[in-house]
């Protein structure tokens, strides 16, 4: 069975600090990861493979270290997995529609998939939009927040799931080829072993661009977004005004308790 | 100017996002010479088109029929895609809950217009839709400028815009619309549906109150809940205390949890890590309570109380349940 996980190399905002702050590590701060989301996709990806055989096709848009995070992902998947790398510089400033034309058609390149995984959403952007798109653009069914596979039958194309709502939770089934976005309970991403990294180290990572794709330059990057975010900001600081309460257990919860109706939060 | 403003409901309850979404249309309406059209898909759901014009809509569309009784994003995404297309509204907004994140992507794509999501702020700049949204994590703003001539999609974050109060004296048109795909047509069966009963969930509280690794096992959430319960409050978490499986990662606040925004927050043995923050920080009134005075969390707490949770905590159910009896 094929299956294709999307990843996105994302900014690490663990690295985030009085000094570092969002602004800075958007431009270029530091080390980058797999954007936390998509390594529960990817191990999704790498169970079904052991389960039923087939590959999963690692897929990342980005600039060119987006390579780090394929190998990454490769040193988790060992030969369960490969990855082509989808970069471009006219895929640059694709807003979330033009990614997904761009990953559709690469999709649609590797063939044949049955099951393209994504995470939830990308820490950065986090439009939450991009695997919707996706499945919209390909025709698939679209299945989110999944926090369970409970079967895929080969046979007959289909695969029931447990989906994550607001107030509950659903079991749904659909039919083959599907898109899914999974969340953290389908299981913890494992580690990568450390053969696994040397041989991601050296494996050769195919590209693909825009050519190869069949993408003309008006329906990706700025050209084919219609959105654009020329004014990104830092958030403007919540002037909480800390007001620290002392004194014994009860007399600080009868000053709260004050307080917190007179603010009519309560 | 014309503004579809979707609602969203769940067995039969309209999900106050929506009340919300209508009012923020009702917004850019008035500024710019535009009506509000409320969009409401589901089966059984026709009273509800009312309750959107009492909540500020100028009319009402409803697509009734069985295939639209439970989300299903083919079933919606081609019933509103097909209005869009046959009423090319300017702007189509919808709530940022989960349904709506999933809708509006669908529609934007197969539509080919522009979509910003989870927005906290939106304007008309120049006759155009101007967003404002946050992004890593809410460690930036950023603005969402959109191409002209098309219709241009929004979501609205939830608890960012106050609905309005509902006005009984409004009326307005109501017509019907037909759903696109028939049962044969949907490849998405519902097998199963089970709601999670007499919890409130996280997103629609106005108050939460979360416990970190400063409860210090299972049985230290027993009095945070007692809180949380008896301010009528749902209860929380950071990820230190789902990862130690002393609560169920749906309680889970944060970046790799759920973004929240009630009115108070109380943070009980939290440290305030930054993708705790991340999750919460937008609060209206946030309550620290942490032995460490340099813990983190008082940096966008309001009040503070230094000192262990397990007196002050209990303290506080004991006097709130004096007051609210
Ligand atoms: C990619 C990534 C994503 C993440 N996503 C999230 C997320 O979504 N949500 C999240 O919460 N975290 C997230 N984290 C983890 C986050 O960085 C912190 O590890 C976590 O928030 C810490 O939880 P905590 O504050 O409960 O624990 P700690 O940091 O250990 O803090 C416990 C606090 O309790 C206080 N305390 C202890 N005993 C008492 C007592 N008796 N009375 C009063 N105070 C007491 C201590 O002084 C301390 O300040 C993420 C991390 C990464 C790397
Ligand atoms: N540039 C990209 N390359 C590969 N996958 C991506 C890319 N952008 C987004 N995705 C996938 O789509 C999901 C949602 O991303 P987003 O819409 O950016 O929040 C991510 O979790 C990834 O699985």
């Amino acid at each position: 069975m094929e299956i294709v996980a999307l990843m996105k190399q994302t900014p690490d905002t663990a690295q985030l600090s009085q000094r570092m702050d969002g602004l800075k590590l958007m431009a270029k701060g530091g080390p980058r990861i797999v954007n936390p989301w998509d390594e529960y996709a990817l191990e999704a990806g790498i169970r079904l493979v052991e389960e039923h055989g087939g590959v999963c096709t690692i897929l990342s848009m980005g600039k060119p270290e987006t390579m780090e995070a394929l190998k990454t992902g490769l040193a988790m998947g060992g030969k369960k997995t490969k990855a082509v790398f989808l970069g471009d510089p006219k895929f640059e400033n694709s807003d979330s529609l033009c990614t997904a034309r761009i990953l559709a058609k690469a999709i649609q390149k590797v063939g044949d998939v049955s099951i393209v995984l994504a995470g939830k959403s990308a820490i950065d952007g986090d439009t939450a939009n991009t695997a919707v798109q996706v499945a919209a653009l390909l025709g698939m069914p679209y299945l989110g927040y999944v926090v369970e596979i409970k079967e895929v039958n080969v046979e007959e194309k289909t695969i029931t799931v447990v989906r994550a709502l607001e107030k509950g939770r659903e079991t749904v089934t659909t039919t083959l080829p599907a898109v899914l976005s999974v969340l953290k309970e389908l299981g913890e991403p494992r580690y990568a072993s450390f053969m696994g990294i040397r041989k991601a180290a050296k494996a050769k990572i195919p590209r693909w661009g825009a050519k190869t794709l069949g993408l003309s330059p008006n329906e990706i990057g700025a050209n084919g977004s219609l959105v654009a975010w020329p004014d990104v900001s830092l958030p403007p600081v919540k002037d909480a005004n800390l007001e620290i309460i002392e004194g014994e257990p009860d007399e600080v919860a009868k000053v709260l308790a004050d307080k917190l109706l007179a603010e009519k939060v309560i | 100017m014309k503004i579809f403003s979707v609602f969203d409901h769940y067995e039969g309850d309209v999900d106050a996002i929506s009340y919300e979404t209508v009012a923020i249309a009702r917004k850019l309406a008035d500024a710019n010479n535009g009506t509000v059209v409320a969009v409401i898909m589901g089966h059984d759901v026709s009273d509800m088109a009312q309750s959107a014009i009492h909540h500020g809509a100028d009319s009402a569309i409803v697509i009734d029929d069985a295939t639209l009784k439970h989300f299903r994003i083919m079933a919606h995404g081609e019933a509103l895609l097909k209005l869009a297309q046959d009423e090319s509204p300017d702007i189509i907004l919808l709530g940022a809950n989960s349904n709506g994140r999933e809708l509006a992507p669908y529609v934007a794509a197969k539509f080919g217009v522009g979509l910003a999501s989870d927005c906290v702020d939106l304007e008309i700049d120049n006759g155009s839709l101007l967003a404002t949204r946050p992004a890593l994590a809410g460690n930036v703003m950023a603005k969402i400028t959109f191409k002209k001539g098309t219709t241009q999609m929004a979501t609205l974050r939830r608890r960012v815009y106050p609905a309005l109060e509902a006005d009984t004296s409004r009326s307005g048109d109501i017509s019907t619309a037909s759903a696109v795909l028939s049962e044969d047509d949907i490849p998405t069966k519902i097998l199963g549906l089970e709601t999670a009963e007499g919890e409130i969930s996280l997103n629609d509280a106005s108050i939460i109150v979360s416990g970190g690794r400063g409860v210090a096992g299972e049985e230290g959430f027993a009095p945070v809940k007692a809180l949380a319960d008896v301010l009528g409050g749902a209860l929380g978490a950071s990820r230190a205390a789902v990862d130690a499986n002393w609560i169920p990662y749906k309680y889970q606040v944060g970046q790799t949890g759920q973004t929240v925004q009630p009115d108070l927050y109380i943070a009980c043995g939290i440290s305030g890590a930054i993708q705790h923050l991340a999750g919460m920080k937008t609060s209206k009134i946030i309550v620290a309570i942490n032995k460490d005075p340099d813990a983190p969390i008082f940096q966008v707490a309001n009040y503070g109380i230094v000192g262990d949770l397990f007196k002050y905590v209990p303290a506080l159910t004991a006097e709130f349940e004096k007051r609210l009896k």
